[in-house]
C-alpha cells in the first residue's frame, strides 16, 4: 500500500514536472522575456520528485525496524519451538538450557524479572511522583529550572553505570545491616533500577499534572480546600490517566533493562521471589549466552531469540496499555 | 436579603454546628505532604550524587594519559581503556552517517510532506511504539540481519554491525526532535517562500532548514549520548570484551566504552572495580562534553517567534 503511494507521488511529480514545463513554452508571450527569466521548473520538480521518494523511503526504515524485529524474532523462536514443545517452556520448573540434561522453564526468568520490576516500581512510583508532585506544585520557577535538567542527568547517566554503582556500593551497604544478603541479589538491582526509572516517571507525570488547567485548583481553594487537598483529590485525578500512563511505560522500561540486573542481580536462575539471593532475569540470560561464543543455529542461540520473544511481548502489551488509557481516560481541557 | 431570611439561616445553622474545620490538624498534613513530595526530589538527587562522588572517588587516582593510551591487559595495573576509547569514538561516526541523514530525512518527509495523512498516522504510531522497545530486543535484531544476515557486507560482529544496530536504536529520537524543530517554524515562512514559486523542498532547504537546524542538531547530540551510553545492545550483537589492538577497517571486531566498563566490573578482582570506575569517568566526561554542547547550541542558536 504505502509503496504503491510512494509511486503515485513520484508518478505524480514526472507528470506535473511535464506539464509544468510545456506549460511555460507555450504561455511566453515574447522571446525577449524568456531570455531574460528562464525557471528550469523542470529540474526543480525532478529534484522534488526525488527528495520525495527518498525521504519516504528513510520514513518507512522506521516500519522495516518493526517488522524486522517481530519477523526475526518469530522465525527464530518458531525454530526454537521446533525442537523445544511449547508446554515445556511453560512448565518446566527450572531453567537450564546451558546443562545436557536441559529443562526450559521460561518462569524461572519471567519470575525474576516480575521480582527485580516489583522493587524497582516500589522504588519509582512513589518517589517519582512526588517529585512530579513537587516540580508542578510547589517549586518556584527558579528550583524549577534547575531542578529539571538535574533530573535530566540521572536519565542520562548510562545504565551499566548504575549497574557499577549498584554492585560494588549499593550491595556492600545494604549487607552492613541485612544479614543473609548475598553478593548478587535481586534487591539491591531493583532498587537502584528504581532510581534509574525515577526521571521517567517524575517527568511524564509532571508534564500530566502541569497540564490541569489553574481554574480547578482555584476552584478548589475557594471551597475552602488547603493546597495538599487541592493536590490529592483534584489535580492527581484530573491528570490520572497521564500518572497511569507514566507508571505502564516505566515498568515497560524495567522489565526491559539489561546492565543493572546482570550485574547486580546474579546469573542464577532460580524460581522464586526471594529479594535476597542471586537471580537471572530474562535479559540477563541473553547477556550470559551473547558473551559467550554461541554458534548460529544452535539450541543456545535460539532459546535468546525465545526469551527475547517473550520479552518484547510482554514490553508491547504494556505499551499498548499505556497508548490505550492515555486515549480512553484523558480529561481533555482546552 | 436572601441572607437575612430566618428560614435559610435556620436551614444552615445545624450545618454549621456539625462542619468542623480542623484547620490545625489539616495544615500539619499539608506540611507533611510538602515536605515528602521535596524529600523525593532530594532522595533522587542525594542518590546521583552519591554515585558521582563514589565513581570519582574509585576512579580519580586511576585516572591518567598512560590509561588512556594503553590496550587492556590481564594485569589491572597496566590495563588502558585505547581500544575502547577508538572503538566507542568509532561506532559515534558509523551512527551518524547512517542515522543523521535518514532520521532527518524521514522527519522532514513526515512533517513536510505528508503532514496529517494516514501514512503520517502509521508511521507515528510505529515510532512510539519502537520508542518502548528494549535495547536488548534491537541488539536480537541486529544479531539476526546485520550479524547472521549481512555477514559478507558487514563482516561479521564487527564494528559497522554494531553501528548500524545502534542507528537504528537511535533513530526515533532523531525523527520526533527533527519533527519538533520543525514544527516550531512558523507557517508564514513556508506560505512565503510558495508565495514566490518555490517548490516545497526548495523552502525546506532554503528557509525552514536552517531555521530549525539548532534544535535538530541537539536531537543528533542527544541521539549521540545515547548510542554511547549504549551496553546491553552491542552485547547481544557480540562485541567483544578483550581487545588489545585498534580496528583498521569498520568490518573488524571492536569494543567499546560501556563494554570494557561492563567486563572490568563483573570480574572479582578489586582493582578491576578500580578500572571500571576510571573508565565511567571518562564516559561521564563524553556525556557531559556533549549534552553542555548541546546546551550550548540550544541557546546560542534558538530563535522565538
Amino acid at each position: 500500500m504505502a509503496s504503491f503511494r510512494l509511486f503515485r507521488l513520484y508518478y505524480c511529480g514526472v507528470l506535473c514536472s511535464f506539464y509544468g514545463l510545456s506549460g511555460m513554452t507555450s504561455d511566453s508571450p515574447n522571446a525577449q522575456a524568456a531570455g531574460l527569466w528562464q525557471p528550469n521548473r523542470q529540474l526543480n520538480k525532478r529534484v522534488e520528485a526525488i527528495v520525495k521518494v527518498l525521504f519516504g523511503g528513510f520514513a518507512l526504515i522506521s516500519v522495516v525496524t518493526t517488522l524486522g524485529i517481530v519477523l526475526t524474532l518469530i522465525f527464530e523462536t518458531f525454530e526454537f519451538f521446533r525442537e523445544v514443545p511449547l508446554w515445556r517452556f511453560l512448565s518446566d520448573r527450572q531453567w537450564t538450557p546451558l546443562f545436557s540434561n536441559a529443562q526450559y522453564g521460561i518462569w524461572v526468568l519471567v519470575s525474576a524479572t516480575l521480582l527485580t520490576t516489583g522493587i524497582a516500581i516500589l522504588v519509582a512510583l512513589p518517589l517519582g511522583l512526588l517529585a512530579a508532585v513537587y516540580l508542578s506544585e510547589y517549586a518556584n520557577p527558579k528550583v524549577r529550572k534547575w531542578l529539571k535538567p538535574a533530573l535530566e542527568i540521572l536519565a542520562g547517566v548510562p545504565s551499566v553505570v548504575f549497574g557499577y554503582f549498584a554492585l560494588l556500593t549499593v550491595t556492600p551497604f545494604l549487607r552492613s545491616f541485612i544479614p543473609g544478603l548475598q553478593g548478587f541479589n535481586a534487591l539491591s538491582a531493583g532498587l537502584i533500577l528504581g532510581v534509574s526509572i525515577i526521571p521517567l516517571v517524575a517527568s511524564l507525570s509532571e508534564d500530566a499534572l502541569y497540564s490541569v488547567p489553574d481554574s480547578l485548583r482555584q476552584g478548589s481553594y475557594a471551597i475552602g480546600a488547603t493546597k495538599r487537598e487541592t493536590i490529592t483529590s483534584v489535580v492527581i485525578p484530573a491528570a490520572l490517566s497521564g500518572i497511569v500512563a507514566s507508571f505502564i511505560l516505566a515498568v515497560s522500561r524495567a522489565i526491559g533493562e539489561t546492565m543493572i540486573v546482570s550485574l547486580a542481580a546474579g546469573q542464577n536462575p532460580t524460581l522464586g521471589f526471594n529479594p535476597l539471593v542471586p537471580v537471572m532475569t530474562m535479559t540477563a540470560f541473553i547477556v550470559q549466552v551473547s558473551l559467550g561464543d554461541t554458534p548460529a543455529g544452535s539450541l543456545a542461540y535460539k532459546s535468546i531469540f525465545a526469551v527475547g520473544m517473550t520479552l518484547f511481548l510482554m514490553t508491547l502489551v504494556l505499551n499498548i496499555i499505556s497508548f490505550w488509557v492515555v486515549r480512553r481516560f484523558r480529561e481533555k481541557y482546552e | 436579603m436572601t441572607v437575612q431570611n430566618p428560614q435559610i439561616s435556620g436551614g444552615f445553622s445545624p450545618v454549621e454546628s456539625e462542619f468542623k474545620p480542623a484547620t490545625a490538624q489539616r495544615y500539619r498534613w499539608d506540611r507533611i505532604f510538602w515536605f515528602a513530595s521535596l524529600a523525593a526530589v532530594v532522595i533522587s538527587l542525594l542518590v546521583l550524587l552519591v554515585l558521582l562522588i563514589d565513581v570519582l572517588t574509585d576512579g580519580l587516582p586511576r585516572l591518567s594519559w598512560q590509561f588512556l593510551t594503553t590496550f587492556p591487559s590481564r594485569r589491572a595495573e597496566e590495563a588502558g581503556l585505547l581500544s575502547a576509547l577508538v572503538g566507542s569514538i568509532y561506532l559515534l561516526f558509523i551512527v551518524a552517517i547512517f542515522a543523521f541523514p535518514i532520521g532527518v530525512g524521514a522527519g522532514i518527509f513526515l512533517e513536510e510532506f505528508v503532514a496529517d495523512s494516514w501514512f503520517e498516522n502509521i508511521i507515528e504510531v510505529n515510532i512510539s511504539n519502537l520508542a518502548g522497545v528494549p535495547s536488548i530486543i534491537y541488539g536480537l535484531l541486529g544479531l539476526a540481519m546485520f550479524v547472521r544476515l549481512m555477514e559478507p557486507i558487514t563482516g561479521g560482529r564487527s564494528l559497522l554491525a554494531g553501528g548500524l544496530t545502534l542507528a537504528l536504536l537511535v533513530l526515533p529520537v532523531i525523527i520526533v526532535s527533527t519533527r519538533e524543530a520543525l514544527r516550531a517554524v512558523p507557517d508564514s515562512l513556508r506560505l512565503a517562500g510558495f508565495a514566490l514559486g518555490a517548490t516545497r523542498w526548495q523552502v525546506v532547504r532554503e528557509q525552514i532548514l536552517p531555521q530549525a537546524f539548532p534544535g535538530i542538531l541537539t536531537g543528533m547530540i542527544l541521539a549521540l549520548s545515547r548510542a554511547i551510553g549504549e551496553t546491553a545492545a552491542l552485547i547481544t550483537i557480540g562485541a567483544l570484551t578483550f581487545i588489545s589492538f585498534l580496528p583498521e577497517s569498520w568490518r573488524d571486531p571492536f569494543t567499546a566504552l560501556p563494554i570494557q566498563i561492563y567486563n572490568w566490573v563483573s570480574r572479582p578482582q578489586k582493582p578491576f572495580h578500580i578500572n571500571s570506575a576510571a573508565g565511567i569517568i571518562v564516559l561521564m566526561a563524553l556525556l557531559l562534553l556533549m549534552n553542555s554542547v548541546a546546551i550550548y547550541l540550544r541557546n546560542r542558536f534558538q530563535r522565538r517567534f
